[in-house]
């Protein structure tokens, strides 16, 4: 349970008192933040106890009484309200004055209390002002948490951009001064694997568009009524070069067309990264099967490998960003780790899901199902 | 190059790219370069043949496969050098070095290298040890 200290500052004892009595078994429940709040109360007889109390460590919430001996309390608010901003001062005055409110309120003063004031408008006031607190809290936790996210996120990429960088700046350096002796065929692989990389980054830097641009909701969405059917043959075909190359087999299975709602690209984007994951992580001489239903008006898209497989406890990070597997059997496989994460964010766009389903050395499905959506005629 | 013919060198690192451009160099300048690009290659390497040095990468499919490494070749034999290169430093900004005997004793490398490792570095200390 979160505690928020108030300090009460009123040269009357009884006043003192009363708030105290007020609110020792007072607790605010805080709309949509779990648990419930606590107010310690602690008194101060003049503004010069209140200010040594606030100098050592800032209350929350500061009841102020206006007129008091020796430092006012607006005289206290113009002393401490620059430093502390944080602090919500409510103002108790018997008589207050349109001008003093003025003067109050521009030192930062957060609300007014009339004395005499029952408890129950004590307490409302303080709900008034823990609740404000604590949704302030909660928004620079927030505002934190978006901050850290991102700088891991940045951090991330930058990483993962600077390994191919440091590999093809390696090449060139040691084809620009010869260091690997005279045989050329040692350089024509310098130049391929070169290459190699830098088609891995541009694949990257495309994923990390296409996820940013699913992310932000920016991409113009162009909803059509689009086969999967030909899309996932389409899918296939790209990938018959280097499943050909090894030997893996594509398959397709499924009805001659299935027209659904979509945007045409982003069902692109999910079938292309499951298919050519399935070729890529197969072990020579696998297969690959497209499985394409319509159980219950949803579209399922069902995309089956021979390959690695995944252990249950990798199956469950597949799904977030720059999550790679690394093994043995997935050495030299290029990949940006992007690619079933944005499958998962734009399965969600379409009010679906994907799911895993794996065994080790055995193979994997991926099963990735939409809502088939409102069909033009 | 004289004397640098019979020298055998280990190169154990998951980073095909790095590794191929360590040994291309290293073979034009006479050694003969065995490779390794898992902790179990390394392993297998190390139980057929005798390195006159080693250059072991901290991470590969474990976070400390490379120490592991290490203290196999030194279990072997404690007079192989051993160049640890890693990415920690640069990346996790933890701090560790093999300067002191003791640090050296702890990650049972004679020279930590960070990377991306320049090749005149890895050949500066590679002489180097090789002089010893």
């Amino acid at each position: 349970m979160d505690t928020l200290r108030v300090l009460v500052c009123d040269d009357e004892a009884g006043m003192r008192l009363g708030v105290e009595r007020a609110l020792r078994h007072f607790t605010v429940r805080v709309p949509d933040v779990d648990g419930e709040v606590h107010l310690a109360v602690e008194p101060a007889e003049s503004a010069e106890q209140a200010l040594e109390i606030i100098e050592a460590g800032a209350p929350e919430i500061l009841l102020l009484d206006l007129k008091l001996p020796g430092m006012s309390g607006i005289e206290l608010l113009e002393r401490i309200s620059p430093r502390h901003l944080d602090m919500l001062v409510i103002m108790i005055s018997a008589y207050a004055s349109i001008d003093v409110a003025v003067r109050a309120t521009k030192q930062g003063a957060y609300n007014f209390l009339a004395k005499p004031f029952t408890p129950s408008e004590l307490k409302d006031s303080l709900r008034q002002a823990a609740e404000h607190l604590i949704v302030a809290r909660q928004a620079r936790k927030l505002a934190q948490e978006k901050r850290r996210v991102r700088f891991e996120f940045i951090s991330v990429v930058a990483h993962e951009l600077k390994a191919p960088i440091n590999a093809i700046e390696g090449y060139l350096k040691i084809m620009a001064t010869h260091a690997a002796g005279d045989d050329p065929a040692v350089y024509d692989r310098m130049a391929e694997r070169s290459i190699t990389r830098i088609h891995g980054m541009r694949k990257m830097i495309e994923d990390l568009l296409d996820m940013t641009r699913i992310e932000s909701g920016q991409k113009k969405r162009e909803i059509a009524t689009v086969d999967v059917c030909e899309v996932a043959h389409l899918a296939l075909e790209t990938m018959m070069p280097d499943a050909r190359e090894r030997n893996i087999m594509l398959e397709f299975r499924g009805p001659d067309s299935l027209p659904m709602s979509a945007d045409r690209g982003e069902l692109e984007i999910i079938l292309n990264n499951l298919v050519s994951n399935a070729v890529k992580y197969n072990r020579d001489g696998g297969r690959v099967e497209v499985v394409v239903k319509n159980p219950d008006e949803r579209v399922q898209i069902a995309v089956s490998d021979t390959g690695f497989g995944i252990a249950p406890d990798d199956a469950k990070k597949l799904f977030n960003d720059f999550v790679r597997l690394k093994n043995e059997r997935t050495k030299g496989v290029l990949g940006s780790g992007l690619g079933l994460s944005i499958v998962k964010k734009l399965a969600l766009l379409y009010g679906g899901d994907v799911c895993i389903d794996s065994e080790v050395d055995k193979g994997s499905t991926f099963t990735v199902e939409l809502q088939r959506g409102d069909i033009a005629t | 190059m004289s004397g640098t013919k019979s020298r055998t060198i280990l190169l154990v690192d998951d980073d095909e790219d790095f590794v191929y451009q360590q040994k291309v160099q290293l073979e034009a300048l006479g050694y003969r370069v065995v490779t390794a690009d898992s902790k179990t290659a390394a392993e297998r390497a190390l139980s057929s043949a005798r390195p006159d040095l080693a250059v072991v990468d901290l991470m590969m499919e474990d976070m400390d496969a490379g120490f592991s490494v290490c203290h196999n070749i030194k279990k072997k034999d404690k007079s192989i050098p051993v160049i640890m290169c890693t990415g920690v430093v640069s990346e996790t900004g933890l701090e560790f070095d093999a300067v002191t005997g003791e640090e050296r004793a702890w990650v049972k490398a004679d020279v930590l290298l960070s990377k991306p490792v320049r090749f005149e570095q890895l050949k500066r200390e590679i002489d180097r040890l090789l002089a010893d």
